[in-house]
C-alpha cells in the first residue's frame, strides 16, 4: 500500500503556512510533533461544551467528562496492549513520568549499595531523576555503554547487570541518535536476575507500534505531544505488582482513600498515581490522537517515515562537509548531524530562513554529545507527514549553509 | 535573505574564521567563564590590568559563528581602554543587540561592533552575540563565572 502524503498533510493545519516567505518544512518532530485536526477539533469541542472537574461530580457535565477521560485511559491502554487499564497512570509528559518511577520506585526498592543502570545515550530526563533518587538512597547510577555508531553493547550491558542492580533505565529509541534500542532482549536478560526495566518511550510510540506485554516492560512512559497529541498529557504505564507496592509520588485530592489527621490511606490505582485535578482536556486530546494514529496504517506510516530517513542519509553523506552523528543499524526519525566549522546554531538560523525547522543543540543529552566530541549537534527529525520532497530542501539548504561560511 | 546577510556580515564571517585574541593569557589579572548552556557555547575571557587600563584581554572556547567573532571583535575593541570605557562599551553593546540603542543617532561608540545589530531581527541569537560581553563584564569586575539562557 502507498502512502498518500499530500492527503495526510490536509489533516495538519499548522503545515500549509510559510515561514520567512517559504513553505514551512518542519523537520523538529523528535522535539514536538504536530496535531491533526480532530485532536485539535475534539480539545477544542471539550472546553467549548463539556468541562468540568472530573471524579466525583454528581452532575451532568461531570459525569461526562469523567467518561471521556477515562475512555481515553482505555484507548491507552489498548494502543500499548497493557493487559489493565488502571496500570495506565495519566502524567503531565514523559518527564513527569520519569520523575514518578525513579522517585516511588526508589522509595520503595532502591537503598544503600545499590545499583541503578542507565544508558549513555539516555535524555537528561532519564538521566536526572535517577541520580537524584541515587543520591537519596545511597545508590549508585551506572553507565551502559554505546559503541562508535551510537548502538548500545548489549554484552558489556549484560557483565553490569548484578545482583546489585535494582532497576535499568532505557530508551526505546534515542532522541538525539534515532538508535532503536533492542529493549526486549534487554528487558528478558534483566529479568533473568529480577531487575525491572524503565523504557523511556517518548522517541518510539509516534513511529512504530509497541506492545508492552510483548517487550515485557515494567515500565513504559511516553509522552502525548510527541505522538500528535497536546503538550500536558502523558502516561506511566507499570506493572501492577510493582506500582501496588511503591509509595505515592505526589500526594493530596483525587488519590486518597480516607484521610484524619492521625492516618490517610491511598486510593487504588490508577488514582493513588493521580493526585490533584488532572490536565483533563489533554488526556482526553491524547486519546483522539490515539484514534487518528489507529484510523492511519500505520505500518505504511513507518516505512515512510523510514524511506524518509534513508533518503536524507544519503543525501547529507554525499556532502563531504557533513558528518551524520548516529550510524546505528536500527534507526527511527532522527538524523542528526554536524557541518565542519559551523556551528549548529549558524545551521538552524541559516536553514529557519529556508523555512525548515530543525533543532539545534545538546538534544538534552550531554553525555551523547561528550562521547562524540562535539558541543552541539543539528538535528532533523521526521514525521509520516514529511515528504521527499522536503528531504530535498533540506539537503539543498545544507549546501547553502556551506556556502555562507565557505 | 537580506535578514541574513545582516546577520552574517562579511566581517563577522572573517572573525569567525580568524578570530583576534584566541589564546590564554598565562599571568592573566582576571578571568571568568562564560556558558549559554542552551546551545553549549563555553568560552573563557583573560583579562590583563596596567592600573585602570586593560592591557591585554584573550579569550578561548568554542562557540557559533556570532558568538565566536563577538569575543573576536570585542577583545579588539576593549584593548586599551579604561575599565570606565570598557563598561560603557559593554552597556552600548547590550542596549544595541536588545534594541534600545538608535546607532543612526551615531551618538556610541560601538564602531566596527555595529556589524551585530543584525541580531536584534533573530531573538534566539541576542545571547550568542552578547554571551563574551557578559563573561567580560563578571571578569572586569571579579565575578568568576556567568550563565545565559
Amino acid at each position: 500500500m502507498t502512502w498518500d502524503v499530500e492527503k495526510i498533510r490536509e489533516d495538519f493545519p499548522v503545515l500549509s503556512q510559510t515561514v520567512n516567505g517559504k513553505p514551512l518544512v518542519y523537520l523538529d518532530n523528535a522535539a514536538s510533533a504536530q496535531m491533526p485536526r480532530p485532536v485539535i477539533e475534539r480539545m477544542s469541542a471539550y472546553q467549548s461544551a463539556e468541562h468540568s472537574n472530573i471524579h466525583r461530580g454528581v452532575h451532568y457535565l461531570s459525569q461526562h467528562a469523567t467518561t471521556a477521560y477515562e475512555a481515553a485511559r482505555e484507548k491507552v491502554k489498548r494502543f500499548i496492549n497493557a493487559p489493565d487499564v488502571n496500570c495506565c497512570i495519566f502524567v503531565r509528559g514523559c518527564t513527569e513520568g520519569i520523575n514518578l518511577v525513579a522517585d516511588s520506585y526508589g522509595k520503595g526498592f532502591i537503598g544503600e549499595g545499590d545499583e541503578i543502570l542507565v544508558s549513555q545515550m539516555e535524555h537528561h530526563s532519564n538521566i536526572v531523576p535517577w541520580q537524584v533518587t541515587a543520591e537519596e538512597r545511597g545508590a549508585k547510577v551506572v553507565v551502559i555503554p554505546m559503541n562508535e555508531r551510537g548502538e548500545l553493547i548489549v554484552e558489556e550491558y549484560e557483565r553490569l547487570l548484578n545482583q546489585r542492580t535494582k532497576i535499568v533505565a532505557l530508551s526505546h529509541v534515542s532522541n538525539s541518535l534515532g538508535t532503536i534500542n533492542p529493549v526486549k532482549e534487554m528487558i528478558a536478560a534483566a529479568h533473568k536476575l529480577g531487575v525491572p526495566v524503565c523504557v523511556d518511550a517518548a522517541q518510539s510510540v509516534p513511529h512504530f507500534p509497541v506492545d508492552v506485554q510483548d517487550l515485557d516492560a515494567d515500565f513504559f512512559v511516553f509522552s502525548g505531544h510527541k505522538m500528535f497529541g497536546p503538550t500536558g498529557s502523558g502516561i506511566v504505564y507499570g506493572k501492577r505488582e510493582w506500582l501496588d507496592k511503591m509509595p505515592p509520588y505526589q500526594t493530596g485530592g483525587s488519590q486518597i482513600r480516607i484521610v484524619s489527621f492521625e492516618r490517610t490511606t491511598y486510593a487504588p490505582l490508577p488514582a493513588k498515581f493521580e493526585a490533584g485535578t488532572p490536565a483533563i482536556a489533554a488526556g482526553i486530546g491524547l486519546g483522539a490522537a490515539i484514534d487518528y494514529i489507529n484510523g492511519l496504517d500505520f505500518v505504511a506510516a513507518a516505512e515512510h517515515e523510514h524511506q524518509l530517513l534513508e533518503y536524507a542519509t544519503e543525501r547529507l553523506a554525499d556532502i563531504p562537509e557533513v558528518t551524520i552523528i548516529g550510524t546505528a543499524a536500527h534507526k527511527a526519525s532522527v538524523l542528526s548531524f554536524t557541518i565542519d566549522g559551523i556551528h549548529p546554531h549558524d545551521i538552524g538560523t541559516i536553514l529557519d530562513q529556508e523555512g525548515i525547522a530543525i533543532r539545534a543543540g545538546h538534544h538534552c543529552a550531554q553525555p551523547v554529545m561528550q562521547f562524540y566530541d562535539v558541543p552541539a549537534t543539528a538535528r532533523a527529525s521526521f514525521a509520516f507527514y514529511n515528504t521527499r520532497d522536503e528531504v530535498e530542501q533540506l539537503a539543498d539548504a545544507v549546501q547553502k549553509v556551506i556556502e555562507v561560511f565557505a | 535573505m537580506s535578514d541574513l546577510n545582516e546577520l552574517y556580515q562579511e566581517t563577522i564571517l572573517e572573525h569567525n574564521k580568524n578570530p583576534r585574541n584566541f589564546r590564554e593569557i598565562e599571568d592573566a589579572d582576571q578571568t571568568a567563564l562564560g556558558n549559554n548552556p542552551l546551545c553549549g557555547d563555553a568560552l573563557q575571557i583573560f583579562v590583563k590590568m596596567d592600573g585602570e587600563r586593560v592591557a591585554d584581554v584573550a579569550f578561548k572556547g568554542s562557540g557559533c559563528a556570532i558568538s565566536k567573532a563577538s569575543a573576536s571583535m570585542m577583545t579588539q575593541a576593549v584593548k586599551g581602554k579604561t575599565l570606565g570605557e570598557a563598561d560603557k562599551l559593554f552597556e552600548e553593546f547590550h542596549r544595541m543587540v536588545t534594541g534600545e540603542l538608535d546607532i543612526e543617532a551615531g551618538a556610541d561608540d560601538l564602531g566596527k561592533l555595529r556589524a551585530f545589530a543584525g541580531v536584534l531581527e533573530f531573538p534566539a541569537r541576542v545571547k550568542c552575540a552578547s554571551l563574551s560581553w557578559h563573561t567580560l563584564n563578571a571578569a572586569l569586575h571579579g565575578e568568576g563565572e556567568i550563565s545565559t539562557e
